[in-house]
């Protein structure tokens, strides 16, 4: 019950957040420069047809109009009309998710246990080379440009050992598994370090607590100390580490879709901002921060539930 | 005369006291500076010098980093990149940081409605991933690094005034702000003189990983097609360049890219150090 009451409670505090998101991504468009109307019709059309449009769209109507009337069509899930595709945004997203889906929780998969050997491998030998090499590839790793590592990859996976498909998505579960493991690779080569220098840190404070040193002054073996009492309290930063790699593999996603030709959200961004689709920019960036606030809050909600200490 | 002796032995000793990182750190820095300062006498080569007759040759002695497709020499070009490269990172990193130590100055030292407007926004802008943001209102505005810098003073400076105002809270009661405020200094005057010279570490090491950031986020709109407009040598756009000839001729996409990793390791080591340093 109690529980309830503070998932409700967190709940209200996101609603200020989800409206500065709307509102962000609605003056993300009236950023564009020159007239939204001529956008829409053309280089080419007459001044009547502008005025139509205008009216249609209610760009001649103020401001804080547009922005109740964008609210209004957010609350019933209408995220604009895309020029290129002439479809509803919300079906292009839609459309595109699955590559995007699949490819984020490949890189979760690859990224988590490799994260988890190497910081306790880290934290382990906490000062020996091991932990110096480590914590060396952590602070250069993360300097690693992602779509560098992307064409050095499918240079040498794909064409010079043909080993990997370098585009595409493929048909059927082994076949995305197949193709996406360069595009899934090359993110985690990049978040790996970062999330291994985080939970590094997290294992060598949780070393350095009262309850460890009660541990070891009972006289248990340094083994078991480690595995019976740091680790199992190093797993909520773990929790933590999944709501902060979030961002960063949306980021991460959108050049690696690029690079590899993946029909995924990233890909429809680039190419939307290309052919100066806005509304699916727009429509695309309102998604990516709906998507993080749900994994935060998600991550939130599970480290409540493991650890009745933690309030939301 | 023993005093300047004396005090230039305690800066030798400070330096060698230094952590490994930040020494090692601010060599990279300093080397890539240099080169790019003296890019035309480091550079063997015209950058945007067109030679079709040795297009896509393969490292030699007289080409270390091969050609590209137009025979432009790789070498000189990723020299005289590390010009635009670098100016992104100061143009992408101080305004930000100008801001973002304001705002987080004023509004921790402050409090009351400009604070909780200021963590408002805060909570706002970190619900976005930062590179869509930043993608997004580029794509919006139009291309250019113009844009870029206006995208990354709009998104970056919030973390920055997140850290300063995190830092002056905890200063603001600290016994020397009291003290000053008791001997009648203005807020003014202890902001500037007294909270700001103390809270300054976290940002400054947080800095040299958005240094990190403004790189990667930059060459990666310059390899989009965002960012830094060609023939204009930029890592990113090289290496996006170099994309479609990468199986017949690998060196031009790999130099560019060795060069950001370097740059961006000279940052990450620096901040690293740093934070050893200030701890």
């Amino acid at each position: 019950m109690q529980t309830l009451s503070l998932l409700v409670n967190r709940l209200l505090q996101l609603l200020p957040v989800l409206l500065g998101i709307a509102i962000v991504t609605f003056l993300l468009l009236k950023l564009t420069p020159g007239d939204p109307a001529r956008l829409l019709v053309g280089d080419r059309a007459s001044e009547e047809t502008l005025a139509a449009v205008r009216q249609e769209y209610g760009l001649n109507r103020p401001w804080p109009v547009q922005l109740g009337t964008y609210f209004g069509k957010l609350a019933q899930g209408d995220l604009g009309e895309s020029i290129r595709f002439r479809k509803p945004v919300s079906g292009l997203i839609l459309q595109f998710l699955p590559p995007t889906i699949f490819l984020v929780l490949y890189v979760v998969s690859l990224t988590v246990p490799t994260t988890l050997l190497l910081a306790i491998a880290a934290a382990r030998n906490h000062g020996g080379w091991a932990d110096q090499a480590i914590r060396v590839f952590g602070v250069c790793g993360f300097t690693l440009p992602v779509f560098w590592v992307a064409i050095m990859l499918s240079r040498l996976f794909g064409v010079e050992l043909g080993w990997f498909p370098v585009s595409g998505y493929g048909t059927g579960f082994l076949e995305h598994l197949h193709h996406l493991f360069l595009p899934a690779l090359t993110t985690s080569i990049w978040l790996v370090p970062v999330m291994v220098q985080s939970l590094r840190a997290a294992l060598l404070e949780k070393s350095e607590a009262d309850f460890v040193t009660a541990a070891r002054s009972k006289g248990l073996p340094e083994r078991g100390v480690f595995w019976r009492h740091i680790l199992p309290n190093a797993l909520l930063p773990t929790l933590h580490l999944l709501g902060v790699m979030v961002a960063y593999l949306i980021g991460g996603t959108i050049i690696v879709e690029a690079v590899y030709a993946v029909p995924g959200l990233g890909r429809l961004m680039v190419s939307s901002i290309l052919s100066r689709d806005y509304s699916v920019v727009q429509g695309l960036t309102l998604f990516f921060a709906l998507a993080t606030v749900l994994v935060t809050l998600l991550v939130d909600i599970a480290t409540t539930l493991i650890d009745p200490r933690v309030r939301l | 005369m023993s005093v300047l002796a004396q005090h230039g032995l305690s800066a030798r000793r400070a330096v060698s006291s230094w952590p490994g990182t930040l020494v090692l750190g601010l060599l990279i820095i300093g080397g890539w500076l240099l080169l790019a300062i003296f890019a035309p006498l480091a550079a063997p080569f015209d950058p945007n010098a067109v030679d079709i007759l040795h297009i896509l040759e393969a490292p030699s002695l007289t080409h270390w980093f091969g050609t590209d497709q137009a025979g432009r020499d790789v070498l000189s070009r990723t020299i005289f990149a590390a010009r635009v490269d670098l100016f992104m990172c100061v143009m992408g990193v101080v305004p930000p940081l100008l801001i973002g130590v304001t705002v987080g100055l004023v509004s921790g030292y402050l409090g009351g409605v400009a604070d909780a407007v200021l963590m408002r926004i805060y909570d706002v802008t970190v619900a976005f991933p930062f590179f869509v943001l930043v993608l997004a209102i580029v794509g919006v505005l139009g291309p250019g690094l113009g844009n870029f810098f206006i995208a990354l003073a709009l998104v970056g400076w919030v973390t920055y005034a997140r850290l300063m105002r995190a830092e002056v809270l905890v200063i603001k009661t600290s016994e020397y702000a009291l003290a000053a405020r008791s001997l009648g200094f203005g807020p003014l005057t202890i902001m500037l003189r007294h909270v700001l010279p103390n809270a300054l570490s976290p940002v400054l090491v947080y800095a040299m990983t958005d240094a990190v950031l403004v790189i990667l986020a930059g060459a990666s709109l310059g390899f989009l097609g965002m960012g830094a407009q060609p023939p204009l040598a930029e890592w990113g756009v090289m290496i996006a360049d170099g994309q479609s000839y990468v199986v017949r001729a690998w060196w031009i996409c790999f130099f560019p890219g060795l060069a950001a990793v370097t740059l961006g390791m000279g940052l990450a080591l620096t901040g690293d150090g740093l934070a050893r340093l200030l701890r």
